[in-house]
């Protein structure tokens, strides 16, 4: 399970090298610092909070996953005959990008700027934020009041108290995804 | 354009990686193989957006655009994920898919 985390990791950073040959250099230090400095730490601490050891990684019946495997053939051999049968007309010019510019049409509200979607997308990260914080936060309290009813032992609140705090870890890490 | 490189080629890399990850997102039973695979579906339509840019429409900036909006969801998107599935390993000690069939309410 971890292994494939960082098997993950390791195909985001070849996602990088693509868009650094594509001389997109801004793309390719957002895909480094977001996903594999913070999509990936979050799922490493996820697997590492919930995994047991002795979990067997389970998988579909072989029947499923053989008729899977076809289906999934016959959908990449339809992508890859409409692929080479299209005439693209590539542009041979090569345009150097520059973040300046990325930054200008981010900001443009003339027509065919983006700056509504922009906004649209930080109020959406602040909801995001705000959403993870009340699902980690709100069942404190129902676990809070249910000692009061039926004492419980007190290794598992321990326990419990030890998720909540690296759980706010994880929190924070998400925190300093976003203010990138 | 990448020098050597032709946009069939990139097409057909993304294509892969989208089908591993569909194929992943079908077979697989737990919460968070299946998050792993929605990663890999999402940055294989990523890097479909930004090489037609490149390739196509080497002069407009649209595709370069709406990837970087596609990463920010998919930020939000993992975080939020990830904080379900912790918060449903501490109410029912179990991540797998069967698992899952109690609501709050």
């Amino acid at each position: 399970m971890l292994r494939s985390v960082v098997y993950l990791l390791f195909v985001l950073i070849g996602i990088a090298g693509i868009y650094f040959l594509a001389d997109y250099n801004f793309l390719a230090a957002i895909q480094l610092t977001v996903y594999a400095g913070g999509v990936v730490v979050l799922i490493i601490f996820s697997v590492l909070l919930v995994h047991h050891i002795e979990m067997q990684l389970e998988v579909a019946n072989r029947k499923k996953q053989l008729l899977t495997g076809l289906l999934c053939f016959a959908g990449l051999a339809v992508f890859l005959t409409t692929i080479y049968s299209h005439p693209f007309d590539v542009a041979g010019k090569t345009v150097t990008t520059t973040t300046a510019q990325i930054g200008e049409r981010l900001l443009d509200y003339g027509p065919g700027g983006f700056i509504l979607p922009f906004e649209v997308i930080s109020v959406l990260l602040l909801a995001a934020m705000i959403g993870a914080i009340i699902i980690a936060k709100g069942e404190k309290k129902i676990k809070n009041k249910q000692p009061h009813k039926s004492p419980e032992p007190d290794e598992e609140v321990s326990l419990e108290t030890e998720q909540e705090i690296q759980l706010d870890r994880i929190l924070n890490e998400k925190s300093t995804v976003e203010t990138e | 354009m990448i020098p050597g490189v032709s946009i069939t080629e990139i097409l057909t890399l993304t294509s892969i990686l989208f089908f591993i990850g569909i194929y992943g997102f079908i077979t697989r039973k737990n919460l968070i193989s299946i998050l792993i695979s929605v990663e890999l579906i999402l940055n294989a339509s990523v890097v479909n957006f930004v090489i037609i840019n490149k390739y196509l429409f080497p002069d407009v900036l649209q595709g370069v655009v709406y990837s970087i909006f596609i990463i920010a969801v998919a930020a939000a998107e993992t975080a939020l994920a990830v904080a379900i599935i912790i918060n449903l390993y501490r109410q029912v000690s179990s991540v797998e898919v069967k698992e899952t069939e109690v609501m709050k309410y």
